[in-house]
């Protein structure tokens, strides 16, 4: 019941939006309506527009990704784990997370040029603060009486990182995980607005231009679809790797 | 009766140790040596530096002055189970054991604790006891030369308590590891142990052999007499 309750109001939203634009009271140059942007979407695909536009902004978001997280990785294990670390590496990077990310866009532009190196890198800063800061706390957090375990049980340092390390820091990496996706995807649209020849962004530019509303919201829609899938992944991973909390059902 | 002299190698010794925590110094020059096959009790009042003891002879305790020469294969059970929360029960008690039959012996292990077919089980599915069990298993999989237990018995039902004690005292006699165990309850440890040593105000009151004969029983004249002496130096009056 509260089950339809759920699906009904939106649907109610979407049916009432449909009746305005038939109704002509909405204008279709401010919003078009449901069945044009199903049409346009439509007309999009078969023509090998979206998809490309969305595996052009895939492609940044990935790689900016990677790029962010590996920098995190690597300074929040050694700032995590290690003093001299902590003391060198820390300073650096609460600088960085200090830095206004969407003011550096000018200075990305005249660096990096307006190809997909200043996409890319301005992902992976938006990528590296909070999963840095979530990791390093979690480090921090790691219980030391199962760390004396893992010495008792003398455990080799790659066994204790996967029995003890990884799995201890897991549910505060994967929060981390989380944040930093989010703004990874605001962090790349606002980045291909300013700039881009290719991509979702450069689509939905164009339709700007020629008061296209259908295709921005198609736009739109693929941003936010984007950035359900890669939730979905880590909520999956969540599932997978944190069973151990509420287990009751298999044993 | 475990035979232990002078010509038992001995497995763990801590000669002249000191250990403070800042200013509070809670033990000052403790001598104890354990040998192989030797089963001793570490008794004394709460916060008399038992669990600090048993750490120091386990190797785990970088802040004590002294001599300390620990186990080559030491095994620990210490007082709360410290399980990997995120491992099942069988991974956790076959957690870093080596070879093939490492499962197959964790498994054996495990049913000899009273905990056949709780392999797949989560820790915090267990109760309080049945954890404790399972961080017992642990130690005794590894077939130790030095078995430190700190209250290993102590969140266990009267039932579980005496097969588990009945289970350790059968390991020390066929794998005969030196053990040192904490405990709190002076029976048990007089009708397990060969031997008592009892901390007090930083120093060891007293270390001296239970030479009752085995089996024991409670109400064996020789060990109501050492009942009541423990008690007594433990300053608890004999009910
Ligand atoms: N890490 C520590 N930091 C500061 N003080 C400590 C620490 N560990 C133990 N102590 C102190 O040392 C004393 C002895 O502690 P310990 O845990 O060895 O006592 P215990 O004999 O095992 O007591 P119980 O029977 O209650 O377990 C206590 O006063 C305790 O406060
Ligand atoms: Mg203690």
């Amino acid at each position: 019941m509260l089950r339809a309750l759920r699906v009904a109001s939106p649907l109610a939203v979407v049916a009432l939006w449909q009746l305005a634009s038939s109704l002509g009271v909405l204008d279709p140059s401010t919003l078009a309506s449901p069945a044009q942007l199903a049409r346009t979407a439509w007309e999009l695909t078969r023509s090998g527009e979206l998809p490309h536009a969305v595996a052009v902004s895939a492609r940044r978001a990935a790689l900016g990704f990677a790029l962010g997280a590996a920098v995190a990785i690597a300074a929040g294990t050694v700032v995590g784990l290690s003093r001299v670390g902590d003391a060198v590496l820390d300073p650096l990077m609460q600088m960085l997370r200090m830095l206004p990310l969407f003011g550096l866009v000018p200075l990305f532009i005249i660096w990096f040029g307006i190809q997909e190196e200043p996409k890319i890198y301005l992902v992976a800063l938006a990528v590296v603060v909070p999963l840095y800061l979530n990791l390093v706390a979690a480090l921090r957090g790691v219980d030391r009486d199962l760390v004396e375990v893992a010495r008792v049980l003398r455990l080799r340092r790659a066994e204790a990182v996967r029995h003890v390390y990884l799995p201890a820091v897991l549910p505060g990496v994967l929060v981390g995980l989380r944040q930093a996706l989010g703004l990874a995807w605001i962090t790349l649209i606002v980045a291909e607005q300013v700039n881009a020849g290719a991509g979702l962004g450069f689509l939905v530019n164009n339709a700007r231009d020629f008061l296209l509303t259908d295709v921005i919201v198609v736009g739109l829609l693929c941003y936010a679809a984007l950035g359900l899938v890669t939730d979905g992944v880590v909520r999956a991973l969540e599932w997978r790797a944190l069973r151990w909390r509420d287990g009751g059902e298999t044993a | 009766m475990t035979g232990t002299d002078l010509t038992t190698p001995v497995v763990a010794a801590a000669h002249g140790v000191r250990r403070a925590f800042g200013d509070h110094v809670v033990l000052d020059g403790v001598d104890l040596e354990i040998r192989r096959g030797e089963f001793v009790t570490l008794l004394g009042r709460s916060g008399s530096g038992k669990s600090t003891l048993l750490r120091i002879v386990g190797g785990l305790d970088q802040g004590a002055e002294g001599d300390v020469r620990t186990g080559t294969a030491p095994a620990v059970v210490f007082q709360d189970p410290r399980l990997l929360p995120w491992r099942r029960v069988l991974d956790n008690v076959a957690l870093g054991l080596r070879g093939p039959d490492a499962r197959a012996r964790s498994t054996e292990v495990l049913d000899e604790v009273g905990l056949a077919g709780r392999e797949r089980a989560w820790p915090r599915q267990l109760s309080g006891g049945q954890r404790q069990r399972v961080a017992l298993a642990r130690a005794l999989v590894r077939e130790p030369d030095l078995l430190l237990l700190d209250e290993p018995f102590s969140a266990l039902d009267a039932l579980t308590r005496i097969s588990a004690q009945q289970l350790v005292r059968r390991l020390v006699d066929v794998h005969r590891p030196a053990v040192l165990m904490v405990t709190h309850d002076v029976e048990e440890a007089l009708l397990l142990v060969d031997r008592v040593v009892l901390v007090d105000d930083g120093r060891i009151a007293l270390d001296e052999e239970v030479g009752v004969r085995r089996p024991r029983r409670r109400d064996d004249p020789d060990l109501v007499r050492w009942r009541t002496r423990l008690l007594g130096l433990l300053g608890v009056a004999d009910a």
